[in-house]
């Protein structure tokens, strides 16, 4: 053994390797009690209704574990609302997965935190529920506070990692010191204080969500202050929103390359916001087994690597770094898939991103906007995909 | 060779992977990778080799003795030490 070279490769947050899928998503429903004006699942969820039962996730646990698969992610909607969660939650624990569950902490008893410890869950993230009226509630710690201190005492009594997560936006970005204050409070080991990215119902109601420089800049500056006043007591992240930077982000580390979602009726996605773009057919696990999907289908293979890219990217030098951004902002903000991410300053469509950055510097951002705050439900996803079908 | 003074408690410990970490083989990835909350950690073959025999039963020292006689060799100690340190720091592992 060469013990002169004894030292790890830092992988960091998952970077690809060999182009397997490492990172399963399983969004095991979208039913949801809550309604968060940001929420990334699809805005026409309503008409998806056929969930997977019990069996066929069992399935896609061990298809991906066998791809080559490590992190498992629970996810939703609520994931707490899936009666079989603890079944899955063991199957993936004793294939070999690191199993994370994604939620709101509504739902979750003592009982039912114990049968998860049980069934070998490695990890909560808490995340921040956020209505106005939420968070209304949480400004003035009443209910939500609770909530969130039960479910944190919960958290650490089964000796799980304390990691809170919280969606940042104009509406709660000027509140980042309560925000941190209670993240320590209920002895949270990391938060991760994630700007809103635009897709989906953050993407209907963007110009009430994104947040100005000035918010921003003074947002990271507590957060600065808190770091170093708080040392290794808490590991703090802070996502800025892209609309404010010049270059478009690796979006899930590439298309195809890392991650795999399955949606609650077995559609198999690169990424979680993915079943937007037009013209694509994504795979069914109900049809086709993840190996074929992962390596073969059409909907994976489309946006894989460079050969898809056009000008300004076929010929930029940088297009190793970001892939040219992200397909579903591409084609949110252009119309077309296939271009670069607008969010790039290259792009000849970077007007669009500059413009909505211009809006949001206006005092009165929110009533000059064409609507009202639309919270996602059933109802308001049934009325934004009148006329819209969806095949499950 | 006699270990130094200074070694002799890091060499009484008895590590064990850290709290909500998860150490395995991956066939698919052929080497050992430390899991943890939304992340992962490829590590190298004698990182690998170190990390599994840090089972909460096994003092450093004994770590070192079976690394030298698995891989027939002698004077791991001083790197072994260094490896832990750092996977100490990165809470990989706890005493």
């Amino acid at each position: 053994m060469d013990a002169t070279r004894v030292q790890a490769v830092p992988a960091g947050p998952l970077q690809a390797t060999n182009g397997t899928p490492l990172w399963l998503l399983a969004e095991l429903t979208y039913r949801c009690p809550l309604h968060c004006v940001y929420c990334y699942n699809p805005v026409d969820f309503a008409l998806t209704e056929r969930e997977l039962d019990t069996e066929g996730w069992l399935r896609v646990l061990r298809e991906a574990r066998a791809l080559g698969s490590v992190q498992c992610g629970f996810s939703g909607g609520e994931p707490m609302v899936r009666e079989d969660l603890e079944i899955l939650v063991a199957e993936a624990h004793r294939l070999g997965y690191y199993t994370n569950l994604l939620t709101s902490g509504v739902g979750l008893t003592e009982e039912r935190a114990a049968r998860l410890k049980q069934a070998g869950l490695d990890h909560i993230q808490l995340s921040f529920q956020d209505s106005t009226r939420e968070m209304n509630d949480f400004l003035s710690h009443t209910k939500t506070f609770e909530l969130k201190q039960r479910v944190a005492r919960m958290i650490k009594a089964n000796g799980w990692p304390m990691v809170m997560n919280v969606v940042l936006h104009r509406m709660n970005v000027d509140w980042i010191d309560k925000i941190i204050e209670m993240a320590v409070d209920l002895g949270a080991e990391y938060l991760e204080l994630a700007n809103s990215q635009y897709y989906s119902w953050a993407h209907v109601n963007r110009d009430h969500l994104l947040p100005s420089r000035e918010q921003l800049q003074r947002a990271e500056r507590i957060t600065n202050e808190y770091r170093a006043r708080l040392g290794d007591r808490i590991r703090m992240f802070f996502v800025v929103p892209d609309f404010y930077e010049n270059r478009p982000k690796k979006c899930m580390n590439g298309w195809g390359n890392v991650f795999l979602t399955i949606t609650p009726d077995g559609t198999a996605l690169p990424c979680h916001t993915a079943r937007m773009l037009p013209g694509l057919a994504f795979p069914n696990v109900r049809d086709q087994d993840l190996r074929s999907i992962w390596y073969e289908s059409e909907g994976f293979n489309r946006f894989r690597g460079r050969s898809w890219m056009k000008e300004p990217c076929r010929s930029c030098p940088e297009q190793e770094k970001d892939l040219g951004g992200c397909r579903c902002q591409a084609y949110l903000l252009t119309g077309d898939a296939a271009n670069a991410d607008p969010v790039c300053d290259k792009s000849p469509h970077h007007g669009v991103v500059i413009e909505a950055v211009q809006k949001a510097q206006r005092p009165d951002a929110q009533r000059v906007t064409e609507h009202p705050l639309v919270f996602r439900g059933p109802k308001e996803s049934r009325r934004l995909t009148e006329g819209k079908r969806v095949e499950a | 060779m006699n270990p130094p003074a200074s070694a002799a408690p890091a060499l009484q410990a008895r590590p064990r992977v850290g709290a909500g970490y998860r150490l395995q083989w991956e066939p698919t990835q052929q080497s050992w990778v430390l899991l943890f909350p939304e992340g992962m950690v490829k590590l190298n073959g004698s990182a690998g080799e170190i990390m599994k025999r840090c089972d909460g039963a096994r003092s450093v020292g004994e770590i070192v003795a079976d690394l030298e006689t698995t891989f027939d060799t002698q004077g791991l100690q001083a790197d072994v030490l260094s490896f832990l340190d750092i996977a100490r720091g990165k809470h990989w592992i706890e005493d």
